[in-house]
């Protein structure tokens, strides 16, 4: 029973990462920094409420959320392809034009600063939060799936070899016909949709947009996309080991075993050690970054 | 380059004329009867429901019962709060107000500049040296603090005496000892309510356990639901019946786990009903409008002066929730213990901690 509640809670606390860390890695892989992950799930999570609230439909919310995730990603992919901003500047402008909007259309629409109206959600009301609540939202399925068939597209078909292509070697790509930039774009769009619905999932698991939710949690993906080494079923497993971690901690808090910061420091050390290359050797997409 | 001259030339023109433009309304020396009053908002700024509502509230009680103008400034992130308060004190405000404690070191920096104006802050943090002796704020720097222990104390016996019930409103429950507690960030000021909560707890039942656990080390752990939510899971599912937060925005999250566990949690700072009606128990509230209020009329009353003010159960400064919506949840046995408990530590026979041990 133990063991139940231990794994439902890590795919729950996993879910948020499992879609934003294949955004990085769709990102990333295009050579375009994840650096806004948590703005596009800000921005996901913002729309979806809006959407759901207007529609009582929450797949009407989730489309939304992922409509929301794409245009914030359209933002960042204009000013890093079109107008070659510095990546790393304009992904953190994203992150703080995403809180700065939603705080503003928050209270717009809802005329609160802190939180939405409660709106319609998935999964079952008045159930014990257990495996029925957990198994019995569509998007967790959804978010199971991602990452694996992320990785069959990236390594079993031709677009994937050319969305890999476009981030290892770009020069290499392009006298072969590939368009790089159409490519980039798709790439950074499509992380943009993933993203968003990871925002989805917070904002319907949760029935309501609060102001600055996703509380870092893009951050956390793209360091399980960096301890992944890029390779999707690495992020896959590296997600999972950040949320059983934190399952842990819930879980033992009260019998006070490990500091609380030392649990919150996991996933930023070993992706620090994953980077100094204690542990194999983590080396990202040749081009990222980078903009010939 | 003489177009260049020209354009420049116009536009120092203009800019000369404008000087002497003052809409109307804009005057820059204040006059005539009422205090000015200049309020910085915390994060989040009005329509929080929390704190700035609270706040703003008792500025609204002061523009009318007063006649008091009051001005509002509303920072974005970080460094423009300083940038807000002290604009204020500049324009030659009677009294400024800082709402959260996080404007601790900036108060305390301007009310040393400006030794003519007063400031108040809600909820200002209150250091100590290394004896242990309080150090007091400067003469014109009022600090408004709450016994958020004494009200914690109280819904912590209430969530223990409620706990022992089999049937509470419409729904049923397994009788338990464990006890609910959901902080946010792990901080001093957090731990007094934790303290308060489970001095209650134990005083109506010794032998109950209180489970605490908090969100995070960082401010983010105020405003993570998602954190919030899979905390009170566990808790609840662990046999907890009731869990008190105090955590901002990431105790919505412990409602929505009440909901889904059909359970009840109690609201901390403002009456949280409406966030889930029929799962809130009661909320633990401050009495932020009424702290405002007071520290207005008494720069009026030329009564201001620095330092400490702690506002208690005695006061009104902190209680709890008991009105028309919550009533069906509270059996009428344990509000007359509540009430005398109440009295008890009112007249100080309950000393309430405001410490974890």
């Amino acid at each position: 029973m133990i063991g139940i509640i231990f794994l439902a809670q890590t795919i729950r606390i996993a879910m948020p990462y499992f879609f934003a860390a294949a955004g990085g890695v769709v990102s990333e892989r295009v050579g375009i920094i994840g650096l806004s992950l948590e703005g596009f799930m800000l921005t996901g999570a913002f729309c979806t409420v809006l959407g759901s609230y207007y529609s009582g439909d929450p797949w009407i919310g989730l489309l939304c959320g992922i409509a929301g995730g794409m245009a914030a990603a359209l933002i960042l992919a204009v000013a890093t392809i079109r107008f070659r901003a510095d990546q790393v500047v304009a992904g953190i402008a994203i992150n703080l034009l995403a809180i700065g909007a939603t705080r503003f259309f928050l209270r717009l629409f809802f005329n609160s600063s802190s939180n939405s109206p409660r709106v319609v959600g998935f999964g079952g009301e008045q159930s014990a939060g257990g495996l029925f609540a957990t198994f019995g939202n569509p998007i967790v399925w959804l978010g199971l799936i991602t990452l694996p068939v992320l990785g069959l597209v990236l390594y079993r078909t031709p677009f994937g070899l050319r969305l890999r292509a476009v981030g290892e070697h770009p020069q290499a790509a392009r006298s072969l016909g590939v368009s790089v930039n159409r490519l980039r774009y798709i790439g950074v769009i499509l992380s943009g949709a993933l993203a968003g619905l990871g925002g989805a999932y917070l904002a319907s698991d949760q029935h309501q947009f609060t102001d600055g939710m996703t509380a870092g949690r893009g951050f956390i993906a793209l360091a399980a996309v960096i301890f992944g080494r890029w390779d999707p079923k690495r992020v896959a497993l590296a997600c999972l080991l950040f949320a059983a971690a934190e399952t842990l901690q819930i879980q033992l808090q009260g019998l006070q075993l490990v500091p609380s910061q030392f649990v919150e420091m996991i996933p930023y050390v070993l992706t620090i050690i994953a980077l100094v290359g204690v542990v194999g050797r983590a080396s990202p997409p040749a081009a990222l970054g980078k903009m010939e | 380059m003489r177009k260049l001259l020209f354009g420049v030339g116009v536009l120092l023109a203009v800019h000369v004329a404008l000087l002497f433009v003052r809409p109307e309304g804009a005057s820059a020396i204040p006059t005539g009867e009422g205090l000015d009053i200049g309020i910085v908002f915390d994060m989040g700024g009005r329509g929080d429901k929390s704190f700035n509502d609270g706040a703003y509230r008792g500025a609204e009680l002061a523009m009318r019962d007063l006649g008091a103008r009051v001005r509002f400034v509303e920072p974005g992130d970080g460094s423009d709060r300083e940038a807000g308060l002290r604009l204020l004190a500049a324009e030659g405000m009677d009294l400024v107000i800082g709402v959260g404690f996080i404007f601790t070191d900036d108060l305390t920096q301007l009310a040393r500049e400006y030794p003519q104006t007063d400031f108040a802050g809600v909820d200002l943090a209150v250091s100590t040296d290394s004896a242990g002796a309080v150090i007091q704020p400067p003469p014109n720097l009022a600090a408004l603090k709450f016994r958020e222990e004494q009200g914690s104390f109280l819904v912590g016996a209430l969530a223990a005496l409620v706990s022992r019930e089999s049937r509470i409103g419409d729904r049923n429950y397994t009788p338990t000892r464990r006890i609910g507690f959901v902080g946010g960030m792990d901080i001093p000021l957090i731990h007094k309510f934790e303290a308060g909560y489970r001095a209650g707890v134990l005083h109506v039942c010794p032998d109950c356990t209180v489970v605490a656990q908090y969100a995070g080390v960082t401010p983010e752990a105020f405003r993570n639901p998602g954190r919030g939510k899979e905390l009170a899971l566990s808790q609840y599912q662990s046999g907890v019946n009731v869990i008190f937060h105090a955590a901002g925005s990431t105790g919505l999250g412990v409602f929505e786990a009440a909901r889904a566990s059909g359970k009840l949690a109690i609201g901390v700072d403002a009456d949280q009903y409406e966030e889930a009606p029929g799962y809130i128990l009661t909320s633990m509230v401050k009495g932020v409008d009424a702290a405002v209020f007071d520290a207005i009329k008494r720069v009026q009353d030329g009564t201001f002066h620095g330092g400490i003010y702690e506002f208690g159960l005695a006061d009104g400064g902190v209680g709890y929730i008991y009105d028309d919506a919550n009533r069906a949840l509270i059996p009428d046995s344990i509000r007359t213990r509540l009430l005398s408990l109440q009295d008890s530590i009112v007249a100080g026979r309950i000393p309430v901690p405001t410490e974890r041990r």
